[in-house]
């Protein structure tokens, strides 16, 4: 698969395995032979992004556990009154299952870009965008429930004053995320729709062409949003 | 800088004025087509709907104490794994692209091990100055 150039211009097949990683991390001309820059560009962010959300996640845990105050129970304190009775962290369930969905689309979306089906690749990016905006939508009608039932970034009703800060820092920054990756999407399928990859058309900000590619790592970009929510889920709701 | 204008970006730079730039795939790496079947998509798409099912009835059950969490954790780790090796290609890409990017966390989640063995002092300072709490 990878090649790389001797220096009479020919090529010659790279190794793979572990000979592979010292031959490309002792490379005279790139690292990650057959990887992109904007692809490898876009992993060394989202690999800074995971340091950014570990130590959220950590200082909220060690915050959790230096607190003698009892901490809320997430699954009362997202419970949704429906027919009747309460059902427990329903809302961010729910809210669990469209992000996953729109992962789901986003990496089909991906796929009909490689076989260059602009069609299908652009509605199913507008349909992961709309995914996304939905669960922004969630998570405002969340936070409006939650302050109206008096919950600040310095208290709340139920317990530990720490709860706040850390559930809108980390949701937060979260749906920062999300909003940001919408955007993004809208402005990628638009790309796709006019078929600027095939005619190798300007970016009105960059002006440089783009590939299909592109739409990968945005592909990139959303499932990370989705990644890091089933580290939220699992340590700020189920913990 | 011979060898960086024989890859493809080095031609980039040199075909800048040209309307048509020849898909950037260029001369020295092959763009790697994530191509794969529709059917792995979905079918990692329904693992992660029952993985969080799963773990959304660990709450609904009410589950406790180390059952809970060792349950949470597993669920997390398995939906996490499959959002990255399937959904980010991970699976396929060049081992020194993977190990550039999975072995940092790897190292982080050594440092977070090492202060939950090491660091009780959270909880003992807590106990100290303001006695049991919850």
């Amino acid at each position: 698969m990878a090649e790389t150039l001797t220096h009479i211009g020919q090529t010659e097949p790279r190794p793979a395995g572990w000979q592979g990683i010292a031959a490309d991390w002792s490379s005279d001309q790139r690292a990650f032979k057959n990887v992109s820059w904007g692809k490898a560009m876009m992993w060394i962010f989202l690999l800074s992004d995971t340091f950014i959300f570990g130590c959220f996640l950590l200082s909220y845990m060690t915050a959790r556990i230096s607190t003698r105050v009892p901490w809320p129970n997430p699954s009362e304190v997202f419970a949704l009154r429906i027919g009747g009775s309460d059902i427990p962290l329903i809302l961010i369930a729910i809210m669990t299952f469209v992000l996953i969905s729109s992962s789901g689309t986003m990496a089909m979306a991906v796929n009909f870009g490689y076989r260059r089906d602009r069609r299908k690749t652009a509605i199913l990016m507008l349909l992961t965008a709309a995914l996304g905006a939905t669960f922004v939508g969630m998570q405002a009608f969340e936070w409006t429930k939650l302050i109206t039932e008096g919950v600040r970034p310095w208290g709340n009703p139920w317990g530990a004053a720490q709860f706040g800060s850390s559930f809108f820092m980390i949701t937060g920054f979260h749906g920062t995320h999300v909003t940001i990756g919408v955007i993004f999407l809208v402005i990628v399928a638009r790309k796709v729709w006019r078929g600027d990859f095939d005619t190798g058309r300007r970016g009105f900000f960059t002006s440089r062409t783009g590939r299909y590619e592109n739409v990968e790592i945005m592909g990139l970009y959303w499932h990370f949003v989705d990644l890091v929510w089933v580290f939220i889920f699992a340590f700020f709701y189920l913990w | 800088m011979a060898e960086a204008t024989a890859n493809g970006l080095g031609q980039h730079a040199l075909n800048a004025g040209h309307a048509h730039e020849a898909p950037a795939t260029g001369t020295a790496y092959a763009e790697v087509h994530q191509e794969h079947p529709i059917k792995l998509y979905l079918v990692v798409w329904a693992w992660l709907f029952i993985l969080s099912t799963c773990s959304y009835l660990v709450d609904y059950f009410g589950l406790h104490g180390y059952l809970r969490w060792s349950l949470i954790l597993i669920f997390m780790i398995l939906k996490a794994g499959l959002i990255v090796a399937v959904f980010m290609h991970m699976a396929w890409e060049r081992l020194a692209l993977t190990y550039a990017i999975i072995l940092p966390p790897i190292l982080v989640l050594v440092f977070v091990a090492m202060m939950v063995f090491e660091a009780d002092y959270t909880l003992f300072t807590r106990l100290a100055f303001f006695g049991s709490g919850p």
